[in-house]
């Protein structure tokens, strides 16, 4: 077993002949939670496509759980990004998460497995046990369209970690969320991460709200990679520099740190 | 043909059964009925209610070539239905929502094609109706075999893509990630709803299609948030406006494509009630 959950060296990535990185060598450890950071159009999403495989690398080279991208995606839990479930959708988040389990399944389930045959009722079990450790149960069973962004992402984590994942790749989770959610959705990645001992891939537009959960930053530029503690990437002058923009990093008084000014706009303005 | 609806059910569906085309009308009707309604079901889950009604409407033309050319009208029913499936399906996607306009463009030229046969085949004009708004009479045993056949296969198809269908209708990009082939899942699947569309269309006529392939599931779906029980809650539904429908143009002298609609339509509007008064 390797100790790297994943692990890329001097790779480089285009979409549509545009390079959106090259040279990145990185390597994340097993069971630690990273957040993917970097401007607009930087290809952090990218980087997860990479990882699972569905994108081949320009050049250099990728290992994912000490094989080849694509081919542990069974060991890998992946939330994509996007938009909330249309209200509408009549389906339960119970059968959104159990779609995780045995959703590429061919065929259907014989009617009353749950309740006749032991591979069923251990099916039946480990969704509601994974439903648990998001915190879910109190609304599993209502219509997704009807939950909350919040409990939407809930189940959608559950869905990504219901095989037993050892990396858990997680597209904007927060991007639709509104503070408090954040924070309480970054405390249950961290408490994922560090209780079942698995390695965290999180794509973030904003660092603020998972600051103080994460083990390391990954920041993508145009160009690079920079990864390691918050404390010795998340200065000013670094940040600064990737951005090509003026960045301020505050201390609150409890000595955690804030960054002031993370341009997004700015960096669209950035030529690519 | 005396009929007459009276108070004693026994009677009435002994009246029913009376005449052979009637007893194929109703077997025709069941067998389309529970296709529709599982399709139909699938369909209003992946919202492509438009790509149905297009399939559906791509019958007519169908039907009416293959009278003209002097063949059996569900020829051209399933064989227009399913190439239009595959047209639709492997059409690369483009932007979002250009999707709907090349499925609106298609549709439109199916249609105008299937007026100009009506005017070739100059004797064919009373049929245009019963084309395109369904009739009870003149269901053969033949076309009941051939849709009992594809209705079978149809309905096999949809459980052998089952869960891998359902993964995709509701979150694409998930089970794409999971190995789950979305696109050939879903051109699979668009290729089912061109049989169950073709199968209908021969009963409810082309125009009316919907009432059994998107009132049954659409009710189903108001009423549950589980996919096995709202699937077989929407085949129950389109059985039942379909015998409704069928009893009620035998006993009356209108026709079965406004029966089935309005019983659909009925049942649609008291589910969407109780939706509004539970909530």
């Amino acid at each position: 077993m390797t100790t790297s959950a994943v692990r890329l060296e001097h790779a480089s990535a285009d979409r549509g002949g545009r390079v959106v990185w090259s040279d990145v060598s990185v390597e994340i450890p097993r069971g630690e939670f990273v957040a993917v950071l970097g401007p607009n159009g930087v290809g952090k999403s990218t980087l997860l496509q990479v990882v699972l495989g569905l994108l081949p690398l320009k050049a250099g080279h990728v290992d994912v759980l000490g094989r080849p991208a694509g081919r542990a995606n069974a060991r890998i839990g992946y939330l994509p990004q996007r938009r909330a479930f249309d209200p509408a959708t009549p389906v339960r988040g119970v059968d959104v998460v159990r779609l995780g389990l045995d959703g590429d399944r061919w065929g259907v389930p014989l009617p009353f497995a749950g309740r006749w045959t032991a591979a069923g009722r251990a099916r039946n079990e480990r969704v509601r046990e994974v439903i648990d450790v998001v915190g879910a149960a109190g609304y599993a069973d209502r219509p997704i369209g009807q939950c909350s962004g919040g409990e939407q992402q809930r189940l959608l984590i559950a869905q990504a970690l219901v095989r037993e994942p050892e990396l858990l790749l997680l597209d904007e989770p927060l991007d639709s969320l509104d503070v408090t959610n954040q924070a309480s959705v970054s405390a249950l990645i961290q408490h994922v991460c560090r209780s079942l001992g698995v390695a965290v891939m999180l794509v973030a537009h904003d660092v603020n709200p998972i600051l103080p959960y994460l083990d390391k930053v990954l920041y993508l530029a145009h160009g690079g990679a920079l990864m390691g503690p918050p404390e010795e990437v998340i200065t000013a002058d670094t940040l600064s520099m990737l951005y090509g923009t003026p960045i301020d990093v505050l201390h609150d008084r409890a000595g955690r740190l804030v960054v002031v000014g993370q341009p997004d706009a700015a960096a669209a303005h950035a030529p690519h | 043909m005396d009929v007459q609806l009276s108070w004693n059910l026994v009677h009435d569906v002994r009246q029913l059964l009376e005449f052979h085309f009637m007893v194929n009308a109703l077997r025709a009707g069941t067998i389309v009925a529970v296709v529709a309604g599982a399709i139909g079901y699938v369909m209003v889950l992946r919202r492509q209610s438009f790509a149905g009604h297009t399939l559906a409407l791509l019958g007519f033309p169908g039907a009416a070539g293959a009278v003209w050319l002097g063949l059996d009208a569900s020829v051209g029913f399933f064989g227009f239905c399913i190439a239009a499936a595959l047209i639709l399906g492997l059409a690369p996607a483009g932007r979002a929502g250009e999707q709907s306009a090349v499925i609106g463009i298609v549709q439109s030229f199916g249609l105008a094609c299937g007026l100009l046969f009506v005017s070739l085949y100059h004797g064919f004009l009373s049929g245009l109706n019963n084309l395109l708004f369904g009739t009870i009479v003149g269901v053969t045993d033949r076309q009941v075999l051939v849709l009992l056949v594809a209705g079978v296969v149809a309905l096999g198809a949809l459980a052998a893509l089952g869960r891998p269908l359902l993964f995709a209708s509701i979150d694409e990009a998930a089970a794409r990630s999971r190995g789950v082939p979305t696109r050939l899942v879903g051109v699979a699947f668009l290729v089912l709803l061109g049989v169950a569309a073709a199968g209908a269309s021969q009963v409810t006529g082309s125009l009316l299609v919907f009432a059994l392939l998107v009132a049954p599931a659409a009710t189903a779906v108001r009423l549950t948030a589980r996919p096995v029980v709202g699937l077989v809650l929407s085949v129950v539904i389109a059985l039942v406006v379909t015998w409704l429908g069928e009893g009620a143009a035998y006993f009356s002298t209108y026709p079965i494509g406004f029966w089935v609609t309005t019983f659909a339509f009925g049942l649609f509007l008291l589910a969407s009630g109780y939706r509004a008064v539970v909530k």
